[in-house]
């Protein structure tokens, strides 16, 4: 047999071998975490009641000049109990305004729980039809998102956010873009 | 022990996710006409559920999927195309929401690997039989032996 | 008490695991005939420890131990007794036990049956069934043992997921691991002729009838997860492309591949590289079935729940078996040009079309799974791949193989005469292009493509297969018509032939001319469908064992005429709090009605969804007859070889030697 077969025998193990290492990787990737497709972009348009005032509207643009978060809940959802008390410690930290978007939700029982849980959000925006979500891409509550100071989204965290999710992630970015903003206000 | 609660609640909360989107969904949406119909469900059922395991938009009783599914079959009848409505998906959902994933250079490997595999498969097999054929004069005389032994293998066998 | 002793009895079914790995080998390197014997007497023990395992967790189940985790998790003292049974194999855990206990009853169906075999190939086969059962038990033990104990003991159980509480479920997994683990015999043959350098016309004798059982149950599992899927989850698809669905389907279409490879190297000698290398990717894809089912590393609706340790485990397992049996195939495979020569126009080159028609359809299904993940992993974005990707890739490939496969039955081996063919197979092709082409005319009057091509394929198929019969059933010159002619296999063969086309035109009807309407119904409302009239009367309350259930009343008319009641419900499991339809259906041997309840729309009203499913049956009577078919071939004479002792020792110092 010449060497020339050889090699082709070989190469159902090289082919094996390469998927190998794909499916190596896939064991530490997780399929279900999604980036928002929505990166790099604004805020999308909207006009909609604040939660605790129903005269008054917000649009996107109440929510630019600071970087911020963005928060989607509602009283429904059961992560977003678990993750509110951290909320609270990072509001009370004030590094970074917390604007809330209450998520298909039921006006009366929000503002309660806020009143009896506490209040973390700079701004609560009441979505009640979830058009808002729709734009952003929310596929389920909570989600937190943080955008700069002109109002671009810049990165999307699917579930509750608690302070390893804050330290390891969302605090660096926060604070990369903070320098950001600064700069080109100093400009 | 820690662990083993933490794995309890996990799996509960994994079911308690799961226990909404397992119900059949039906919605009673009327269409303007079946034309319509037809276009939507297909369209929607090409369109993964960004919550769910793996369903599509039609199949998932998931509140996200209910709402882009009537979402779909609103813009269905607002006459919008088909191409508008995967934008409106893709702009807000990623591709990840593409059952069939749009031709491009990530894709390329996806769409042109099966094209190749077929050509490269049938070419193989033209080449093998062809050559294997042209050397019947050739190697007739190597595997003589071979055929012997062959012979008699099979020969003891059926005998046995 | 009685988990322990299940546990083990578990490791002492490993530890005879790992004698039959280790005695008989190197019995046959030391040419020491009594310790290559032992391979019988160790696979019996195993398979005996292991089975002894098995009814240990069956009876905790059946006493409702919830003391045991795995019990716990999925068992509920209001559970049919039934179910409590299915549940041994209803998780992660179980189900892990009960392919290893599949894995061990194959080897000692090896070892029983195997009496007309050399015997040191045999003792090489089992010793190598042992080594993939020694890789799943420690799997097992180490990292997810279904004997675990809770502390504090549960009062009640979780229940068993309802999805998996319907009989189609009880049968579905066993089938199906049954077929998976059946492959490894396959793989244990190819790498024991591999390991003693008999690439032969034998070898492939031997394991041709394994690999038929295994491909049956293999059918099997498919076809009743598919039935299930249809007439349990409510959405009346039947095949949904899910990872898991074709982590199942790719072993089959290699096994498929591998049943004919296996017919050319049994009766011509040809082929046998690539009936090894067949072997292997048939197990190889049963080991990454598991592997996908079980890593989570692809978000499927079936997946256990994922754990990365675990996932690394069977990474592991599956790169020293793949890893290493495709190393040896690379250093030992034949370096002998096969014998046997053949012409363009001949069984063999069509044998081979279809062959790679399989494998590269296989490889498309493949290609479509990892993708994703491929991506991922390059850090590229997050993409589906779905229905749409493989209807659109995998249907042309598989059109293109049917035509193929309607010219093997009727070729002859070395050279066919190409006017001999073209005289059989001209009649049928235009029968069934004729046939093919009225179809979408003579049902809805528009033309599709689809159709067109799905229905001539199953017609070109259908006729073909006949014509095949013919041959061998046709007067000769020494004797009249005679049936008895057709030997088993190619009864076998005739009837999956058959099978396949009737599949194809299920498939083809129920995906082209499905009716569907989703409308609100209560007592006194009526909609039509298809020419039959749906007449909702009443909604009943119904009390299962562990549900409460709505049961809407729908009479189906047609013609003034009443044909059935259908009884669709909507059930709320108690324990597990999750609401499941159960359609309604009436069937027919051409069309299926699908009742499905929705959620109430008003205080008497639901949501309604009816379907029309034309000849959907027929897509899993073809495969009843595939698997009928399977049966028959695995059952022909030849394949029973008794060997008297005498030979036996001849044989077996001749391979020693």
């Amino acid at each position: 047999m010449s060497n020339k077969r050889r090699i082709i025998l070989f190469l159902p193990l090289i082919v094996f071998l390469g998927m190998g290492i794909f499916l190596y990787k896939g064991l530490f990737l997780n399929p279900e975490q999604l980036e928002s497709a929505l990166e790099g972009k604004p805020i999308p348009a909207f006009q909609l009641e604040k939660l605790e005032n129903q005269g008054e509207v917000l649009t996107e643009k109440d929510l630019v000049g600071k970087v911020a978060l963005m928060n989607v809940w509602a009283t429904w959802c059961p992560s977003c109990k678990y993750e509110h008390p951290f909320l609270m410690r990072l509001a009370r930290q004030n590094i970074v305004p917390v604007y809330g978007i209450n998520y298909r939700d039921e006006r009366g029982p929000a503002i309660m729980e806020l009143a009896r849980e506490g209040d973390p959000y700079a701004l609560n925006i009441y979505d009640k039809d979830g058009r808002l979500g729709l734009d952003l891409g929310v596929y389920g509550a909570p989600e937190t998102f943080i955008i700069d100071h002109k109002g671009i989204i810049r990165y999307r965290h699917a579930g509750p956010v608690d302070q390893r999710v804050w330290t390891d992630t969302l605090l660096p970015m926060v604070q990369q873009l903070q320098a950001e903003a600064k700069k080109d206000g100093a400009a | 022990m820690r662990s083993i609660l933490k794995m309890v609640s996990a799996a509960a909360l994994a079911l308690t996710l799961a226990g909404g989107a397992l119900a059949t969904p039906i919605d009673t949406y009327e269409f303007q006409n079946p034309d319509n119909q037809k276009r939507a469900i297909t369209l929607a059922s090409e369109l993964r559920c960004p919550q769910c395991q793996n369903q599509n938009l039609v199949d998932s009783n998931s509140p996200v999927a209910r709402d882009l599914r009537l979402e779909v079959y609103k813009m269905v009848d607002d006459g919008k195309t088909d191409d508008e409505i995967v934008d409106f998906m893709t702009t807000r959902y990623g591709e990840f929401v593409l059952y069939k994933p749009k031709f491009e250079y990530k894709t390329l490997v996806l769409w042109g690997g099966p094209v190749a595999l077929f050509l490269i498969g049938l070419t193989i097999v033209f080449m093998f039989v062809r050559r294997q054929r042209g050397n019947v004069t050739k190697e007739v005389a190597l595997s003589e032996e071979d055929q012997r032994q062959l012979d008699e293998l099979l020969k003891r066998n059926q005998q046995k | 008490m009685i988990p322990e002793l299940g546990h083990f009895s578990l490791i002492i079914g490993l530890a005879f695991a790992v004698l039959l790995a280790s005695v008989p080998l190197i019995g046959a390197a030391r040419k020491d005939q009594y310790l290559v014997r032992y391979a019988w007497p160790l696979s019996y023990g195993m398979a005996f420890f292991i089975l002894l395992s098995v009814i240990a967790l069956a009876y905790s189940f059946a006493t409702d131990d919830f003391s045991v985790a795995y019990v716990a998790g999925h068992s509920n003292s209001q559970l049919p007794i039934f179910f409590k049974i299915a549940a041994v194999w209803g998780g992660h855990e179980g189900s892990l036990l009960f392919w290893v206990f599949s894995l061990s009853a194959w080897a000692a169906a090896v070892a029983m049956f195997s009496k007309g075999l050399e015997e040191i190939f045999t003792a090489r086969v089992l010793s190598i069934l042992a080594m993939i059962i020694i890789g799943f038990t420690l799997f097992m033990i180490l990292t997810s043992s279904p004997f675990e104990r809770l502390l504090p003991v549960p009062a009640e159980g979780r229940d068993l997921n309802p999805m998996l509480q319907d009989v189609g479920l009880i049968f579905h997994p066993p089938m199906l691991y049954l077929g998976y683990v059946g492959f490894a015999v396959s793989f244990a043959f190819a790498i024991a002729a591999l390991m003693s350098g008999r690439l032969d016309s034998a070898w492939a004798r031997w394991s041709r009838p394994w690999t038929l059982a295994a491909w049956v149950f293999l059918t099997g599992g498919i076809s009743l997860g598919s039935w299930w899927a249809y007439y349990e989850l409510g959405w009346g698809g039947w095949w949904f492309w899910d990872p898991v669905e074709n982590a199942s389907f790719m072993p089959w279409l290699i096994g498929t591949a591998l049943l004919h490879s296996v017919i050319v190297t049994e009766k011509r000698g040809a082929f046998r590289n690539w009936t090894v290398l067949l072997s292997i990717f048939a197990f190889s894809l049963s080991l990454l079935g598991t592997f996908i089912v079980r890593s989570g590393v692809l978000t499927s609706v079936h997946s256990f729940a994922a754990d990365p340790s675990r996932g690394m485990f069977i990474l592991l397992l599956l790169g020293l078996a793949i890893g290493g049996s495709l190393t040896l195939f690379a250093l030992r495979a034949s370096e002998m040009a096969s014998p046997a020569r053949f012409e363009l126009n001949s069984k063999e080159t069509f044998l081979l079309v279809c062959n790679v028609l399989l494998t590269v359809s296989c490889g498309t299904v493949l290609l479509g799974t990892l993708y994703p993940l491929l991506i991922d992993a390059l850090n590229m974005g997050k993409i589906s791949v779905g229905p749409p990707y493989f209807n659109s890739v995998f249907v042309p490939i598989a059109l293109v193989l049917f035509v193929f496969m309607g010219f093997g039955p009727i070729s002859r081996w070395k050279k066919s005469k190409l006017g001999e063919i073209r005289r059989q197979a001209l009649i049928p092709a235009i029968i069934a292009a004729v046939v093919g082409l009225a179809m979408p005319f003579l049902i809805d009057g528009q033309f599709n493509a689809w159709v067109v091509a799905g229905i001539a394929t199953a017609t070109w198929v259908t006729l073909m297969t006949l014509r095949a019969a013919y041959n061998i059933v046709k007067p000769r010159a020494d004797a009249d018509v005679s049936l008895a002619r057709i030997t088993r296999s190619q009864a076998g063969m005739l009837l999956a032939h058959m099978g396949i086309a009737m599949s194809i035109v299920g498939a083809t009807m129920v995906s082209n001319y499905s009716l569907e309407k989703s409308v609100r119904m209560g007592p006194g409302i009526s909609h039509e469908l298809a020419g039959y009239t749906f007449k909702y009367t009443e909604t009943k309350t119904v009390q299962g064992p562990n549900y409460v259930a709505k049961q809407g009343q729908v009479e189906v008319y047609k013609d003034d005429k009443m044909l059935t009641l259908l009884k669709p419900d909507r059930r709320q499991y108690t324990v597990h709090t999750m609401d499941m339809t159960e359609a309604g259906i009436d069937w027919g041997f051409t069309r299926d009605l699908y009742v499905t309840m929705g959620d109430p729309v008003s205080a008497t009203e639901f949501a309604v969804r009816l379907n029309y499913k034309p000849y959907v049956r027929w897509i899993w009577i073809g495969s009843i007859f595939m698997m009928i078919g399977g049966i028959f071939a695995a059952s022909d004479k030849r394949y029973r070889v008794r060997q008297s002792a005498k030979e036996n020792a001849v044989d077996a110092k001749a391979a020693t030697a």
